[in-house]
């Protein structure tokens, strides 16, 4: 049977179909490209390595914050089999309807892919659940590390760190969602030191999501490159006699160091472990702390303003010399009235020149200068003088940020001309209106490391470098900003001689007696700044030696009357112990931390 | 009748050649489908590449084992081969093993059988036996009966055991009675058939009825109008009315759920790529990854880390597509292309009827398995589970595929001799 016809017809159907599917193979795989994505899809995981954050020393190599190891429970729900739940939830201490629900979060992210199960996992906890890690199918361990704080101080400047939220990682291309960022201090202006560079390693993996060997023979891996470890200015022994001498106190210290401006110490209380805020339990540490009525979260030291009381009179003195409307033998009479309001003053001897005025901080003879400074006719205006008297005082570093490589520093306030107008209205005002700016107090608005700072320009006699906290990164010097910058005041170097003379004299005889210590030559100046809202703050200043100084210290004691009583104690304490590393006068020592000025709590 | 000098003579070494390249590129395949890390020998009889080689190895005996025996063996005994095998059916029915749903199997100790793979050659060898009787006319009803009757035990025997693929192979006699005389409209009818069906899946059935009753009105109104051509064009229209309005009856009530998944997944109806419609996807994006020439032999990440099912079985070709990509498909499609070719060309220069029609069953056979298993896995037909022939892995069809086709090597060495 010869028939042709079919056999056409057959060879035909065969070779349309084959024909067809040629086609077909060429489209999905010469052609489209998304099949290679899918199957990269499958087979390709991104695993992250995470760096250790660098460490923190203090200027002496002592640590001050570490990294420890703690372990990110991780679960593959696909691989979890049925297990013995109770024991496993009492290991990381859970119930067990917990238990279910985590799981169920887990799946619900994925079957196949891993999620965190249980975050930072203590050693110890690892400890005990590694032995049994084995019976637990599904779950493993991820190493993370968490800051760690050996000695429980300087909370606010060493700052913490906390997980990334969704709003950053849309903004900032470098981080992804579980990875850990400085949120305030140290750790948050000194992130991209710090937190070092993470690390991919890219695997495939099996249907199963098992791990199958690494991609492309780890071409496209990189490894994970620790942070930079960071020393810091503080001095932790000095910083932790700080923070013991302001016990049950309301306050703050900053110490730096006059020639270089390396903060040696500064305090803020009260404070907080900084231990309190790491990891699991920050948040609710936290909240805690945020309904504490002394609000133990305000860092006092750059962010609380004061009125600088008398310690301002010698900003004021200098600012007067340098426009020659007093000399140091200026004398003016021992009375300021103005209508029916006049200044009173401590008895003290009369007559006194400019020296003999620091010495006493006579009210009187400063309201007089400043009046005599911004009613000048050679300004023609109460206005134009001061708004110059204004311009000398920001060159204190005074009503403007410094600069200090910590996060939320405020610039404190020095109010502006367009302030009084508003207040007084236009040319109704002049400086027998604001005359107690005189004598550091009205409007004034002071940071204590600000105050801290106008004594290293007193120290330096008329310059400060900006004050910071980090002095090297790695093994090399702080280049990240510009702090080997001299920042010059307006106020020629001549006119700080008689200004120290006058703070000497304080010391030596005057309200800071109690300040002396050894021979060491100090310079200080107390205050006390009017708070409307109850007992005066305890102010002192002062920087020693006067040769060659070591330390500038403000001691601000919140609520504890004359500056001599608290202040200037805790700053002596401070500074002895900073330059002969001894306390030589113990009763004052236990004295000052058995001192508790902390405000009845009301319940 | 003279003999042969050697059983070497007339051979058609075409048809080996590209058997065993094929067998060859199945083996390498498995192997790089199934790799496993601790058993890189592909000699392992432990994995699935080392038992293949057994199954090459087997394969080869029987293959000169029928080269040895007398070509006319086949002819004479094609029916107690038809009926031994029948029984077979039967016994697996009874005594077989389920395996993935599907009671096919038989168990001696390690090894596993499949008997409905050996019916095909069989059912092959029967029908061209029949069909070559002298006097035999497809126009008669009694052959068509008698032929589909041949074809009909097995298919229902092997629906039995629930393994429709198989089942689905038996269809391709359909061009082998073509050949052999049948009407070329049962092939269109045939066609247009399936097509409705899919078209009753996909589209509202009215709108379907009321096109083709549109077709009939045109059809009668240009054709001459005779009472045949009205009464013919009606009853087609009838007919196919009746087809689109039984398709959701034989979707829901005949087919099985799985195959009504497949058939969703493949008219996209079904998109769950965890479901029902993992496998096809992961087989296309197998395939679909392997570019212009493939991601390289064991780099296949989609068969290698298990992402394709059954990747050494049915889902043979994404290996290839994968690994070696379009030219490697192109490579593979082009042998079966010749060996399809050459079949049928062996067929039209037997002088034995017996031969010619075996060879046209053959490549019938072939062209299905071919044609349902690769569609299956670049998404073009649901998911049938049917070998590659001489690729997959599995003792059980590669021995049937070398049986069917060695025994038309060995029949068409006989060409020269045999007048009828």
């Amino acid at each position: 049977m010869q028939n042709s016809g079919q056999r056409f017809v057959i060879l035909g159907i065969f070779t349309v179909v084959i024909f067809i599917y040629l086609v077909r193979l060429f489209y999905i795989q010469v052609i489209d490209d998304n099949y290679k994505l899918s199957a990269n899809n499958n087979v390709l995981r991104y695993i992250t390595e995470y760096p250790a954050r660098g460490l923190v020393y203090d200027r002496t190599g002592k640590l001050l914050v570490y990294n420890e190891a703690v372990y990110d429970l991780m679960v593959i729900p696909k691989q979890v089999k049925d297990f013995d739940t109770t024991s496993f939830c009492e290991i990381i201490g859970i119930s067990k309807e917990e238990f279910e629900k985590k799981l169920k979060k887990a799946r619900t992210y994925s079957r196949v892919k891993s999620s965190i199960f249980e975050k930072q996992l203590s050693a110890e906890t690892y400890a005990v659940l590694q032995e049994k890690l084995f019976k637990f199918h599904g779950f493993y361990v991820q190493p993370r590390t968490l800051r760690k704080y050996p000695n429980k101080i300087a909370g606010h400047t060493l700052g913490y760190i906390g997980e990334v939220d969704d709003k950053l990682v849309a903004k900032n291309p470098y981080y992804q969602s579980g990875d850990y960022i400085g949120v305030s201090g140290l750790e948050q202006s000194y992130e991209v030191e710090l937190r070092g560079q993470r690390g991919v390693r890219i695997v495939m993996v099996d249907v199963f999501n098992r791990e199958k060997g690494s991609f492309s023979n780890g071409e496209y891996d990189s490894a994970a490159v620790s942070g930079q470890n960071l020393v810091t200015t503080l001095d932790l022994e000095l910083q932790m006699l700080g923070e013991r001498l302001l016990e049950n106190k309301i306050g703050s210290v900053v110490a730096i160091e006059p020639s270089t401006g390396e903060i040696l110490a500064i305090v803020t209380k009260p404070g907080y472990d900084p231990n309190l805020l790491v990891g699991r339990v920050r948040s609710k540490n936290y909240a805690q702390l945020l309904k504490d009525e002394l609000k133990p979260l305000f860092n006092r030291a750059m962010m609380a303003y004061y009125p600088p009381g008398s310690t301002f009179k010698l900003v004021n003195a200098l600012i007067a010399q340098q426009e020659s409307i007093i000399t140091p033998s200026t004398v003016f009479p021992h009375s300021f009235v103005v209508g029916s309001k006049s200044v009173k003053c401590h008895p003290h001897p009369g007559g006194l020149s400019l020296e003999g005025a620091v010495q006493y901080s006579c009210n009187p003879y400063f309201c007089n200068a400043f009046r005599a400074f911004v009613d000048n006719r050679k300004f023609v205006t109460s206005e134009n003088g001061y708004k110059i008297w204004r311009d000398y005082v920001l060159s204190f570093g005074v009503g403007r940020k410094i600069g200090v490589d910590l996060p939320h520093e405020l610039e404190g306030n020095v109010p502006k001309v367009d302030f009084y107008d508003r207040y007084y209205g236009k040319g109704r005002w002049k400086a027998s209106t604001i005359f107690s700016l005189g004598i550091g107090q009205g409007e004034l608005g002071i940071t204590p490391l600000q105050m801290a700072n106008i004594m290293c320009i007193i120290a330096n006699k008329g310059y400060y470098y900006t004050p910071h906290i980090v002095k090297k990164i790695g093994d090399k010097t702080n280049s990240t900003r510009n702090l080997s910058e001299k920042h010059v005041t307006l106020v020629d170097a001549s006119h700080f001689e008689v200004i120290q003379n006058g703070m000497q004299k304080v010391v030596e005889a005057g309200t800071a007696r109690i300040a002396r210590f050894g021979n060491v030559v100090i310079c200080g100046k107390t205050g006390t700044a009017q708070n409307p809202h109850g007992k005066d703050h305890s102010l002192f200043v002062a920087f020693a030696p006067r040769e060659n100084p070591k330390i500038a210290i403000a001691v601000m004691v919140e609520n504890s009357g004359f500056g001599a009583t608290w202040a200037a104690p805790v700053a002596s304490l401070m500074m002895e112990k900073y330059l002969t590393d001894s306390i030589s006068r113990p009763e004052l020592y236990e004295r000052m931390i058995k001192g508790n000025l902390l405000p009845t709590k009301k319940d | 009748m003279r003999k042969q000098k050697s059983i070497f003579e007339n051979i058609d070494w075409l048809i080996v050649g590209i058997y065993l390249v094929l067998v060859l590129i199945g083996w390498v395949n498995i192997y790089a489908a199934v790799y496993n890390e601790e058993h890189k020998s592909i000699l392992d009889i432990s994995q699935n590449y080392g038992r293949q080689m057994v199954w090459i190895a087997t394969s080869l005996v029987l293959a000169i084992f029928i080269l040895v025996i007398d070509g006319k063996f086949f002819e004479a005994f094609a029916y107690p081969i038809y009926g031994f095998v029948l029984l077979i059916l039967v016994a697996v029915l009874l005594f077989g093993r389920e395996v993935a749903g599907s009671k096919s199997w038989f168990e001696i100790g390690a090894f596993r059988l499949q008997p409905a793979e050996f019916a095909k050659f069989a059912t092959n060898m029967a029908l061209a036996k029949y069909l070559s009787t002298v006097n035999i006319n497809m126009k008669d009803f009694r052959t068509k009966l008698v032929a589909g009757t041949f074809i009909i035990i097995p298919i229902a025997m092997i629906l039995l055991q629930n393994d429709t693929g198989s089942a689905l192979v038996f269809c391709s006699f359909i061009f082998v009675l073509y050949r052999e005389g049948l009407s070329q409209n049962v092939l269109i009818i045939g066609f247009f058939a399936v097509l409705l069906f899919v078209l009753a899946l996909m589209v509202s059935k009215i709108i379907i009825v009321s096109v083709l009753a549109g077709i009939a009105v045109l059809a009668i109104a240009l054709l001459r109008k005779t009472r045949k051509n009205i009464i013919t064009i009606s009853v087609i229209l009838a007919l196919a009315a009746g087809v689109v309005f039984s398709v959701d009856y034989f979707f829901h009530n005949v087919l099985e759920p799985h195959q009504k998944q497949r058939i969703n997944v493949l008219l996209g109806k079904d998109t769950d790529l965890k479901g029902a419609g993992y496998n096809v996807n992961q087989s296309l994006i197998a395939i679909g990854s392997g570019g212009l020439t493939g991601k390289g032999f064991l780099n296949g990440t989609q068969t290698k880390f298990d992402f394709v099912p059954e990747q050494s079985t049915d889902f043979i070709f994404c290996t290839v597509g994968e690994e070696w990509g379009f030219l490697g498909s192109l490579v593979i499609l082009g042998l079966f292309t010749a060996l399809l070719y050459r079949i049928l060309f062996i067929a039209e220069r037997q002088k034995s009827d017996f031969t010619r029609i075996y060879a046209y069953g053959v490549a019938s056979i072939l062209f299905i398995h071919l044609m349902v298993n690769i569609g299956m896995t670049i998404g073009l037909l649901p998911v049938i589970g049917i070998p590659l022939p001489f690729l997959s892995y599995g003792g059980s069809s590669l021995w049937s595929f070398t049986i069917l086709l060695f025994i038309l090597v060995k029949l068409d060495s006989y060409r020269t001799f045999i007048l009828r």
